[in-house]
């Protein structure tokens, strides 16, 4: 039994394609530890981040700077009576949000935080993150169909068409991405998601620079496409709240409608982490051609665990501005504590032995992140899309800029 | 590493798609019926999956469950459902059906009871690792033609619906 824990240990190989079962769980369960939390931060981080846009303070009552509102927001979620409309189509009902959780949290069985840190690698992968993300698209429709309700048949319409049109222009620029793999000697691409990273190292430049502006017109199609795909501001017309209350959830309540806030989060997170894939280096460090060298991976292998104390810092700054009163006793001894623990780990992540392997989950995570804040920057800056304008973005601008981009993509690569 | 492609799973898909079919047709309710059909094609992508075709299971998946089955839906519900329920069923044939049904079982039958002598011993060697190149290479080389008067195809059923839909452009 030990041997079989340590057998994997050694191998440099991910879980799945080393056939080893146990380490495979441990890697879903923490992949689904970590979208958890990632969830929740980001339940917290977008109402900061969008009531500091607006000038206003956001939560600011549970917890130090609301940091325990997310946890506040579940508690309720899950004490809410659940509610089935009386007319509601009862098993499509009850099986929509699983549908959407499911696509959801399903396509990260593929994402690869590091050269090993997958669950699995499939030589189908970038095919199979698409397939499965859009069947996401089916809960909702059901979930609107099963309400038996005017907004919500009208929210997953709508849902319905955008994903679509939109799936089709995030295609053809995916399909670029995938020919930039195939430049090298033995002239054969490859779909796997380690694979397309890997290509990148071998190639010395990500795709996002690759054949400028080729590359990254590519990457602002899908990054466009994406938006539309996960129902977020500016296109987020399926749940558009001045014209159809919630849209294709309005029926929704507690425990469901928190899968479908969750479902919402994780895609999110899934497209991102493809266009990180694709065309940002995956969990490649940054300028690894202009800065390389032992001093510089040294200084850039540092960087988690000085982010992670930076973030203690902060946490310890903010506990010395807690006002001094003894309401906000309990709350400054737990920004302290939280401090405390985010400082331990970026120590951790310090330590020689460690900070070579969390590198790569690092850098990944990072990227990602910074598509989740510009998720939030959207909604924040962008008004919401008429239907009309929606489509002919679609299909007007998107899928001819995309078929344009792969026509000269092919075009480079063969007289390159 | 040890192999997926177990009885079991071959079973349980064939199972799941077998009953996803039965339902397509015994339900009333029409969204039923195309829930029924998403569940009989993700099962046989997965028997593709087990035939070493990662490559057409994943263009199952993307083009039969996530694209066609979405447009399916979106046109059923934009059907009165109870008033369709109410409607008899239009099962006229139902005798030249199950003619077709039982000629098709024997024919897979007699296919299985001959397969001995049909087919090699031994199957093609399993190009798992390269099978999506194979395919490229296949469509793009060897029946480049057909490829692309299957596309032409495609193209003018378009270019028709949109003539017959649309009558002024």
């Amino acid at each position: 039994m030990l041997e079989y824990i340590k057998s994997y240990l050694g191998s440099n190989l991910t879980p799945g394609s080393a056939g080893n079962m146990l380490w495979a769980f441990v890697y879903i369960a923490l992949i689904f530890l970590g979208l958890s939390v990632a969830v929740i931060a980001m339940n917290w981080l977008e109402r900061k981040i969008l009531a500091h846009m607006q000038v206003r303070l956001g939560p600011m009552r549970v917890g130090p700077h609301g940091l325990l509102q997310p946890v506040a927001d579940a508690l309720k979620l899950l004490l809410k009576e659940d509610i089935m409309p009386a007319e509601a189509d009862k098993l499509v009902f009850w099986l929509a949000p699983l549908i959407v959780v499911l696509a959801a949290f399903a396509v990260f069985t593929v994402v690869p935080f590091g050269p090993t840190h997958a669950v699995t690698d499939m030589n189908i992968g970038i095919l199979f993150m698409l397939g499965v993300s859009s069947l996401g698209v089916l809960g909702i429709v059901m979930a609107g169909w099963a309400s038996n309700s005017h907004y919500p048949l009208i929210g997953a319409l709508r849902s319905s068409a955008q994903m679509v049109s939109y799936e089709v222009a995030m295609g053809l620029a995916v399909v670029s991405a995938v020919l930039m793999t195939s430049m090298n000697a033995q002239g054969t691409g490859t779909l796997s998601m380690i694979g397309i990273v890997q290509a990148q190292q071998q190639q010395g430049v990500w795709f996002i620079f690759k054949f400028f502006p080729l590359g990254f017109m590519a990457m602002g199609i899908f990054a466009i496409a994406m938006v539309a795909e996960t129902n977020r501001a500016p296109f987020d017309l399926p749940e558009a709240e001045s014209e159809l209350t919630a849209g294709f959830h309005t029926e929704y309540s507690g425990f469901r409608w928190s899968l479908f806030f969750l479902a919402e989060y994780s895609a999110m997170i899934a497209v991102s982490s493809i266009a990180v894939t694709l065309w940002l280096g995956g969990w490649l460090r940054p300028f690894p051609n202009l800065l390389g060298g032992p001093l510089w991976d040294l200084v850039f292998s540092l960087a988690p665990g000085l982010s992670f104390l930076a973030l203690g810092a902060m946490a310890a700054f903010n506990t010395f501005r807690m006002p001094r009163h003894s309401f906000f006793r309990v709350q400054t001894v737990g920004l302290a504590l939280f401090a405390v623990l985010l400082a331990m780990i970026g120590v951790l992540m310090l330590a020689p032995g460690v900070r070579e392997r969390v590198q790569d989950i690092f850098w990944f995570c990072f990227k990602v992140a910074v598509f989740m804040y510009l998720y939030i920057w959207y909604r924040g800056t962008f008004p919401r899309y008429r239907f009309d304008q929606l489509m002919r973005v679609g299909w007007k601008v998107l899928l001819p800029a995309g078929l344009g981009v792969l026509i000269l993509t092919a075009i480079v690569g063969v007289l390159v | 590493m040890n192999p997926v492609a177990t009885p079991f799973f071959f079973y349980l898909l064939s199972t799941l798609a077998i009953l996803g079919g039965v339902m397509v047709i015994v339900r009333r309710n029409a969204v039923h019926s195309a829930i029924a059909l998403i569940v009989t094609l993700l099962s046989v992508a997965g028997l593709y999956l087990m035939l070493y075709a990662p490559f057409v299971a994943g263009v199952q998946i993307i083009v039969y469950a996530g694209g066609i089955m979405v447009l399916f839906l979106f046109v059923i519900m934009l059907v009165n459902i109870d008033r369709s329920m109410k409607e008899r069923a239009f099962n006229k044939q139902w005798w030249i059906a199950i003619a077709a049904a039982v000629a098709l079982g024997a024919l897979f039958v007699s296919v299985f009871v001959k397969s001995k002598g049909l087919f090699p011993e031994r199957g093609l060697p399993l190009a798992e690792e390269s099978n999506t190149q194979q395919i490229g290479l296949y469509l793009y080389g060897n029946y480049m033609f057909a490829f692309e008067i299957a596309s032409l195809l495609l193209l003018v059923a378009i270019i028709g619906a949109v003539v017959m839909a649309k009558k002024r452009i």
